[in-house]
């Protein structure tokens, strides 16, 4: 354990606000509760910590959107749930729990049977995610066959219908060629049919559409988006696309410098955003029927993890900044529907912050 | 595919013609055989006939028309140093050369790989540095030297195995082997280990770098990402990945393993076509030198061509960038 683990006294009542929340209105478990996680890189000029200490929470058959700048962690996170951190990067604290089971320190053989069977995954690049000296068919019939008691009739049959569900004509032909004979977007759905190929119950979609042209952008998101909703899946959506989480998710975490700075309901983050860096982020997107001469910007960069400033790690760009987020770093805060971790929506501070709406809270 | 082969073979023909004016070229520069043949004292209607029997009377084109086609039939004229027919010097030799670079490629792939792929997965592994360090002797040490030492070690002074020669062996009609036998296998173990220890350490660390660059690819991790079992994609999907550059190299490494053999032979004496040549050039024997340098060059054209087409049976890129049959 690194001895920079804060004591948990300090963060009791943030982390029990946190824990509330992960429980849905009917009392059981979230799908997927992951709590205070900690992903470490141990350097030869020290520690690197790309995710800090995050909490957040994925219900049954929900789109959770998480959004941020490169580097932010979104991705990470999204590794290591699924236990895929590439060495020397290891998850150094807290927990993740699917379906209430705790699977961040699982065995190997039993993370690998949770891998695809129940957290599928689908990456950024489907140029390179798919093994070039394979067919498309025995990749399908190789993972369903990973997974399930089907015969090797049986999996081609149900490889040749989630190649026509995720829209590939003529799949009964196709599903004998190789992965360098689709295109970019057909690729993509490959993919998408390998994540969904045996039902997982959450699937993890790490920048979908980052690699794909502009014109089928909205077609993958929009399949992801129906095909996850017809199994019944739940979808942490990785992005750096405001829009296509406007257009999709149903929450929404904003992460900056491996934390997550804000996380409610996606039109409650777009239309109210509360932390100053959210607010920011939303100023920055160009909106049809807005008569902006310039969009808002964020001054500065987000920081190197080797240079996050103690305290609330956005403060030396904050427009808001006051002098205790140079210190104590703000935990998540409820706030309405959603939660932010920003001092200016302490009850403490509230005299002297942004008018009374964070005093309404508690 | 079938013109990719027939375009093949006849760049293969083109090749064994150039090879073939070289051979043949051999016989006009290097003096006299008829001397060396027969000695001062002989007569010069001797040295007449022997001309005439060996048609050195002929014009320029036509001895290489004649020696072309002779070699097309599997004939490559009378050794001077026996006075037989190559052909059958050949057939004895030959044999002793294939089964012992068979066997040592067969050594070099089945240790090789494994090993390869060991270091590549467990790169931390106590076992891994202990194969690299042995690897740096393998790839070090000169052949003979390889050879002599093991003759040191397992014939003096353990006294397992023979040191020299091919014993045990059963003559099949036109194959002569040695791989029936356990006394045969007793010979050919050593000069086969020695032949394969360059190659095998080549190998690893080829299998090694390979494993280790596949290892950083999406489609492992996405592999992973699906669940699959740690043997289907250490061995189903890295593995496959790195079998390209492999057969390269294997196929350049056979090649030399052949011409190689020489030396191991040499030390072994075992009695192969590496030592025939040698033999050959001690005795200026020029038919038996040709004809080595063309059944190499036949050697070399073959594996290539096999090296193609295990190309095409592994990556099926390469089928669709020359055939144009892909669907983009």
């Amino acid at each position: 354990m690194s001895p920079s683990d804060t004591p948990i006294q300090d963060r009791a009542p943030a982390a029990q606000a946190a824990g509330q929340a992960e429980r849905s209105a009917a009392g059981k478990p979230a799908l997927l509760e992951v709590e205070k996680m900690r992903v470490e890189f141990p350097t030869r000029r020290g520690t690197l910590v790309a995710v800090d200490d995050v909490s957040f929470h994925i219900n049954e058959g929900e789109v959770l959107g998480v959004v941020g700048e490169s580097g932010a962690g979104k991705s990470m996170t999204g590794s290591a749930i699924i236990g895929l951190l590439e060495p020397p990067g290891r998850i150094a604290g807290g927990e993740v729990r699917l379906g209430g089971r705790r699977i961040d320190n699982l065995p190997y053989e039993q993370i690998r049977r949770i891998r695809g069977r129940e957290i599928g995954m689908v990456f950024q690049d489907p140029l390179t995610s798919l093994n070039p000296l394979y067919t498309v068919g025995h990749q399908l019939i190789e993972t369903i066959q990973t997974h399930t008691d089907l015969s090797e009739s049986q999996a081609r049959k149900r490889a040749i219908e989630l190649l026509a569900e995720v829209g590939i004509p003529a799949p009964d032909r196709r599903i004998d060629q190789y992965p360098h004979q689709f295109s970019g977007g057909m690729r993509q759905r490959v993919v998408i049919a390998l994540a969904l190929c045996v039902n997982p119950r959450l699937v993890i979609a790490d920048e979908p559409t980052t690699a794909l042209d502009v014109s089928i952008q909205a077609q993958i998101i929009k399949l992801l988006h129906k095909l996850c909703r017809e199994h019944g899946a739940a979808v942490m959506l990785i992005t750096h696309d405001m829009g296509v989480i406007a257009e999709t998710a149903d929450r929404v975490a904003v992460m900056y410098s491996g934390r997550i700075v804000e996380v409610g309901p996606v039109r409650e983050v777009i239309r109210n955003a509360k932390h100053p860096y959210t607010h920011g982020l939303m100023g920055s997107i160009p909106m049809v029927g807005h008569d902006l001469d310039r969009l808002t910007q964020i001054e500065g960069s987000m920081p190197r993890l080797t240079e996050i400033p103690p305290g609330c790690p956005f403060n030396p760009r904050c427009p808001k900044v006051f002098e205790r987020c140079r210190h104590e770093r703000p935990e998540l805060i409820p706030v309405e529907e959603t939660q932010v971790a920003c001092w200016l929506y302490d009850e403490n501070e509230g005299a002297t912050a942004n008018g009374g709406r964070s005093g309404s809270h508690g | 595919m079938f013109a990719f082969i027939v375009q093949r073979l006849f760049q293969a023909i083109l090749v064994m013609l150039v090879v073939g004016i070289i051979s043949f070229a051999l016989f006009r520069f290097t003096g006299d055989p008829v001397n060396n043949m027969l000695g001062p004292e002989a007569t010069i209607e001797q040295r007449e006939a022997l001309r005439e029997r060996l048609g050195l009377n002929d014009s320029v084109p036509v001895q290489f028309i004649n020696f072309i086609g002779n070699a097309a039939k599997g004939e490559f004229g009378l050794s001077y140093r026996v006075g037989k027919p190559v052909e059958e010097l050949i057939a004895t030799t030959l044999p002793a050369t294939i089964e012992l670079v068979f066997v040592s490629a067969l050594m070099a792939l089945l240790i090789g790989v494994p090993m390869g792929v060991y270091t590549g997965l467990k790169r931390h592994a106590a076992l891994s540095r202990v194969f690299l360090t042995v690897s740096l002797i393998g790839i070090s040490l000169p052949t003979f030297v390889i050879g002599i030492l093991m003759i040191l070690i397992f014939g003096v002074w353990l006294g397992w195995l023979p040191t020299f020669g091919r014993q045990g062996v059963v003559d099949l009609g036109v194959w002569q082997t040695g791989l029936l036998t356990l006394q045969g296998w007793s010979h050919l173990i050593m000069p086969a280990f020695t032949l394969a220890l360059f190659q095998l350490t080549l190998i690893m660390r080829l299998v090694r770098a390979e494993m280790l660059e596949v290892q950083r690819t999406d489609y492992i991790k996405f592999a992973k990402a699906r669940g699959l079992r740690n043997r289907a994609i250490n061995y189903g999907h890295a593995l496959k990945n790195t079998l390209v550059p492999v057969i390269t190299i294997m196929g350049l490494q056979v090649g030399s393993l052949l011409a190689f053999s020489i030396i191991t032979e040499t030390v072994f004496a075992w009695p192969g076509m590496g030592r025939l040549f040698l033999q050959a050039i001690q005795f200026v024997d020029i038919p038996v030198m040709s004809s080595y340098l063309m059944l190499m060059a036949f050697f070399f054209v073959m594996i290539n061509l096999t090296v193609d087409l295990l190309y095409y049976a592994v990556d099926p890129r390469l089928r669709a960038e020359t055939l144009g049959g892909a669907a983009h």
